[in-house]
């Protein structure tokens, strides 16, 4: 059955990716909660944040496309439930195909939709005044490490999806996730937080990936942030795919 | 249907499907206490039973969807519950509710599954069913748009790609018209006639009447009562003769007005005068 795990994952991945141009407000919608908060910190807040860089928006970027993730992640908990409830899930299940293929579909697609609704904000971003001297090996850094958290978000998302009851359940995981970048370092440097908020704000994953990316487009020498940031993808990649495959295993016997 | 050289089928190949002592129960409700069924290859099976009886609970053990407590199912020879795979390779399942893709069209619905098949020529599949279940014209539309009756012939008809040897039918004709479950029958029989064996579930004792070689009555957690019509006929006391005038029934009056010649309801009402010829008797 395995033998035709590639092939079934790429027509499920075809499926998915048709749902998704039919629907193509939820790749919209995905970026325009990212593109606000990037609005307004830049334009309202921006001016009396110090964070040390001569443009606040190329010392925000990293933490909107972080939040991007975040908001995109929760439409794959959402379709996943949509399958389950309308009993084409079942149907695959009866079929002769490859038992992961559904999942992997669902993942696979998140991360092209994903990666649509980051190229949208990164625009949004240029049509504001970011720039980064960034070379094609940087810029190849950051899509590998968005692609890394989107992964791991991605299967963490596969959890909700297979159990929630309902809709709202499904998607409403992504709210913690979301707020997690705004006590980081994304949008004001961590020296100014109070004692116990830096602590935290310091040593959760968020932190050291805008670090990273933001070093990465600054040109500047990463520091030991990409390892911890590594670290912190493939962790919560590997638990969060772990326990996805546990839940869908027990879900569909 | 001659049962004849099913019996022989029967007796050279033994029965495609056969579950001995099969047990479910959910939490406390013990819904399965001991099923044991044998069905023919090529027979076509009903599956009787009330609302809550466990007839959906059996279909979907059959099916890999659910692991029973205790006893032993195989389809086509294979264990569902040590050879799944298998098992799947061997069937198809329409369950009770339209298992469709609402955002995709009907064709792709078709050449999605014949894809996941892994036949050739999905889109030549996809168009010859499409004719037979009367879908042409609504084949590029998004099934989100279809009626209940197109969704399930559409489900249906996504059931047949590949031709498995066995298939289940879940309370196919449930929410269907009297012209569009005619329409049903006649794809089970056709199924039937080439050699598929079809299992299917049904609260409409006239369906089981129409259809099935054999008949099996689900109640209270087993089988009560498993046969032909006329081995069932016999459990009763024998049929008094009285004499009473034929009435035609509310379905035969529907048939005769709305024009039963198996086209979609949307096609047009019958002619006024049509409606007259046909409905006097
Ligand atoms: N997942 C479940 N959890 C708990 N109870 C369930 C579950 N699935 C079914 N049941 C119960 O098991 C019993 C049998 O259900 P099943 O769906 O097999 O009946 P059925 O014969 O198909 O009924 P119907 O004619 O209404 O479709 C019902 O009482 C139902 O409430
Ligand atoms: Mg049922």
């Amino acid at each position: 059955m395995t033998k035709h795990f590639v092939s079934d994952t790429l027509v499920l991945l075809g499926r998915s990716l048709r749902h998704i141009s039919r629907s193509p407000d939820t790749i919209i919608t995905t970026a325009i909660m990212p593109i606000a908060f990037m609005l307004l910190f830049v334009y309202v807040f921006g001016g009396a944040i110090r964070t040390g860089s001569d443009r606040y928006v190329n010392y925000l970027l990293p933490g909107i496309l972080l939040i991007t993730v975040a908001s995109g992640i929760s439409y794959t908990a959402f379709r996943l439930f949509l399958d389950m409830k309308g009993g084409i899930f079942e149907r695959f299940q009866s079929m002769p195909v490859a038992r992961s293929s559904v999942l992997w579909a669902h993942v696979l697609t998140s991360l092209v939709a994903n990666l649509i609704s980051l190229v949208l904000v990164v625009l949004v971003a240029l049509g504001m005044g970011f720039r980064s001297g960034a070379g094609v090996a940087q810029w190849l850094a950051v899509a590998g490490i968005m692609m890394l958290f989107t992964l791991a978000l991605t299967w963490l998302a596969v959890i909700p999806g297979l159990t929630a009851k309902s809709v709202d359940g499904a998607s409403a995981f992504s709210y913690p996730l979301i707020f997690l970048p705004f006590v980081s370092s994304a949008f004001v440097p961590t020296e100014s937080m109070p004692g116990p908020v830096r602590a935290f704000a310091e040593n959760q994953p968020v932190t050291s990936i805008a670090n990273t990316i933001r070093d990465l487009f600054a040109q500047q020498q990463v520091g030991g942030d990409i390892w911890i940031a590594l670290a912190w993808c493939v962790g919560l990649l590997v638990v969060a795919y772990g326990a996805a495959m546990a839940v869908y295993h027990r879900r569909t016997g | 249907m001659s049962t004849d050289p099913q019996m022989t089928a029967e007796r050279v190949r033994g029965p495609v499907i056969q579950v001995r002592g099969l047990a479910k129960a959910y939490k406390e409700l013990h819904v399965l206490r001991g099923v044991d069924v044998e069905v023919a290859r090529g027979s076509i099976f009903a599956l009787l039973g009330s609302n809550g009886a466990g007839k959906t609970t059996v279909v979907r053990i059959l099916s890999t969807l659910l692991k029973p407590d205790a006893g032993t199912a195989t389809v086509n020879g294979f264990d569902v519950a040590t050879q799944a795979a298998r098992v799947r390779e061997s069937i198809s399942l329409t369950g009770q509710f339209a298992a469709v893709d609402e955002i995709l069209s009907g064709r792709e619905n078709l050449v999605l599954v014949a894809r996941l098949r892994h036949l050739r020529d999905p889109g030549g599949i996809a168009d010859e069913l499409l004719a037979r279940f009367a879908l042409t014209d609504a084949g590029t539309r998004r099934v989100s748009t279809y009626s209940g009756g197109m969704r399930r012939r559409l489900d249906i008809a996504m059931s047949l790609i590949g031709d498995p040897p066995v298939i289940f039918l879940d309370e196919p004709t449930t929410g269907l018209d009297p012209q569009a479950r005619l329409e049903v029958w006649q794809a089970v029989r056709e199924l039937a006639r080439q050699g598929t064996t079809v299992l299917l579930t049904t609260q409409y004792l006239d369906e089981a009447e129409q259809l099935a070689d054999r008949i099996a009555i689900l109640h209270q957690g087993r089988i009560i009562a498993n046969g032909t019509l006329p081995e069932l006929k016999r459990l009763l006391p024998p049929a008094k003769v009285e004499y009473v005038e034929k009435q035609p029934t509310l379905e035969d009056v529907f048939l005769a007005i709305v024009g039963d010649d198996g086209t979609d309801s949307t096609a047009g009402a019958a002619s006024p005068a049509g409606t007259k010829n046909r409905g006097t008797r």
